[in-house]
């Protein structure tokens, strides 16, 4: 018997796949599709603290490997997210983080106070890593003292596990989490997507109508590997891994790096039953290359 | 059961220059309803990821089957283009929601208006509204001779227009010139094309006439997750509806071009 459960500050898990943050919604859709008690969790979509348009169409562009997104934080508001979204996922035997994000570090500490309230989120990730708006987001990331303070007045404000996701767009992500977990992160999520661009031959333009984009899928799992990996040397919270998982194999890969549970993004829009089909893959990739829990496989290209 | 299926290519040929038939034979076809609904089918060449959306030309349940027209426009179309009969393509649908077919009432005229490769999703609403009862005029445009296919399909269902921009075949103009040319009378009208056209034809009706269109935008996950494909509808909030999910089609006057 294969043990898939993992423990995380403030998540048990029945299995370590959880759908990422932006790819699956509040959950509603891909619940006509399976049955979501199957998940590890959920990371719902990022909240602000007001109702968000997010950006103009196109918001999507294909790349080799990947896919570029502009969507820009589009939310119905932390307010309507509690009173519509969360009663909704109380029905399922399912540990909810809620992805946090804000323009300034009293927005993002007033949402995280709220949702933190509420007794179906079991903990925050914090979004200092969105590339696509134009204040906050990934200005919160890219410098560590920013990010420090921010993860501080959130743990200050919020009675819940916090965890930070980082961006890769900077240079020494190490310092980032070194910092973060200073400043009290219980985890790190990592990565968000990669800032990227790409140009129409035909129009002269770029394809997104906000210029720029976040890079995901497979193209940035080797990014995300070796971002874990440095991570994972130098601090002591877990990290739950995303970046271009397409299959079990692929998790096992996260979890060597020193990934305790992971992210699925990107992989959801290929196969919308990419979740379900990994978790049942997952024993027979983990007995195959001899291990019995995934505790056993976390951070073993270290040893 | 899954709405993911590896379905069988019966057929997938040139039937105009850059235009493809291609037809698809699944258990997941009698899932089809309406016309107008898409499916997101994958594709495995060199690096492409994205499903692309295709939306449902004919449904045939008795056989199972299902056509798509395309055209090759980008690498994942040229890509499909090359794929025989007997190969398999992962299909994802049917998705969104099509045309509401009881908006038209008993001896009630249809007006269908197809610009180029909006076309398709109009032929099977064609076929359902004729066997209907209701009357169905067609109107096509197109850019030129070569470019226009469907014609004599549509005539098995209804009268049929033809308009080209250069006038190398039928009207010389658009669809709306050809319209108001004909001087003719419907009561609803359906449409799907370029977002030109469907502009001009919601400026023109969007007051006085009840009426269905249908939208085209980049999608990613084809079911309302990613908030890829949103359009304005104005008002209150939220300000926008997915295309995937609360469309393709939408009431003529329901969302902002």
């Amino acid at each position: 018997m294969i043990d898939l459960s993992v423990k995380l500050p403030g998540l048990q898990l029945k299995n370590p796949v959880i759908p990422a943050s932006g790819c699956f919604g509040f959950g509603e859709e891909f619940a006509e599709l399976y049955d979501l008690n199957q998940l590890g969790a959920i990371t719902i979509k990022a909240a602000t603290l007001e109702p968000r348009t997010g950006n103009p169409t196109p918001r999507i562009a294909e790349t080799y490997g990947g896919i570029l997104n502009a969507i820009g934080l589009q939310n119905p508001g932390v307010e309507a997210i509690i009173r519509e979204k969360l009663p909704w996922l109380e029905q399922f035997d399912l540990p909810v983080i809620a992805n946090v994000a804000g323009d300034t570090v009293e927005e993002y500490v007033e949402v995280s106070r709220r949702l933190a309230e509420n007794k179906v989120i079991k903990a925050l990730e914090l979004n200092i890593s969105c590339p696509n708006v134009e204040k906050g987001g990934m200005a919160f990331g890219t410098d560590a003292e920013t990010a420090a303070e921010l993860t501080a007045e959130v743990k200050k404000a919020a009675g819940k596990p916090v965890y930070v996701k980082l961006s890769p767009n900077v240079t020494d992500i190490v310092r980032i989490a070194r910092a973060v977990e200073e400043a009290g992160a219980d985890g790190l999520s990592m990565i968000n997507t990669l800032l990227g661009m790409r140009i129409d031959l035909k129009t002269g333009k770029t394809i997104l109508a906000n210029g720029t984009g976040g890079l995901s899928g497979p193209a940035i799992k080797p990014v995300a590997i070796r971002m874990i990996y440095q991570v994972y040397k130098e601090v002591k919270i877990p990290i739950i891994g995303m970046g271009g998982i397409q299959d079990a194999r692929d998790v096992l890969e996260f979890l060597y790096a020193g990934a305790s549970a992971v992210g699925i993004g990107t992989a959801n829009f290929i196969n919308p039953y990419v979740c379900p089909d990994i978790i049942r893959d997952l024993p027979g990739v983990l007995a195959e290359h001899g291990f019995s829990s995934i505790r056993e496989a976390i951070g073993f290209a270290h040893r | 059961m899954k709405l993911t299926e590896d379905m069988l290519v019966m057929k997938n040929e040139e039937i105009a220059p850059g235009i493809y038939e291609l037809v698809l034979k699944g258990e997941n076809v009698r899932l089809m309803k309406e016309a107008g609904q898409f499916v997101n089918i994958q594709l495995e060449g060199k690096g492409l990821v994205l499903r692309r959306p295709f939306s449902i030309c004919e449904i045939n349940l008795p056989e199972k089957e299902f056509k798509v027209i395309y055209r090759v426009q980008g690498e994942g179309t040229g890509y499909l283009a090359g794929i025989e009969a007997g190969e398999r393509l992962n299909v994802f649908g049917p998705l969104g929601r099509g045309f509401p077919e009881p908006a038209l009432k008993e001896g009630e005229t249809a007006l269908l208006i197809g610009g180029g490769i909006g076309t398709p999703p109009l032929y099977e609403l064609a076929r359902r509204l004729h066997g209907r009862g209701n009357k169905v005029i067609t109107v096509l445009g197109f850019q030129d001779k070569d470019g226009v296919f469907y014609e004599g399909e549509f005539s098995q269902f209804s009268e049929v227009h033809v308009a080209t921009m250069d006038g190398s075949y039928g009207y010389k103009g658009n669809v709306l010139e050809l319209i108001g040319h004909l001087q003719l009378d419907f009561d609803v009208l359906y449409a799907c094309g370029p977002m030109a056209m469907l502009k001009a034809i919601q400026e023109a009706y969007a007051k006085e006439k009840r009426g269905y269109i249908s939208l085209e935008e980049r999608m990613a996950c084809g079911i309302g997750a990613c908030y890829g494909c949103v359009c304005d509808k104005g008002g209150e909030l939220p300000y926008q509806k997915r295309v995937c999910k609360e469309g393709p089609v939408f009431a003529l006057n329901e969302v902002i071009l």
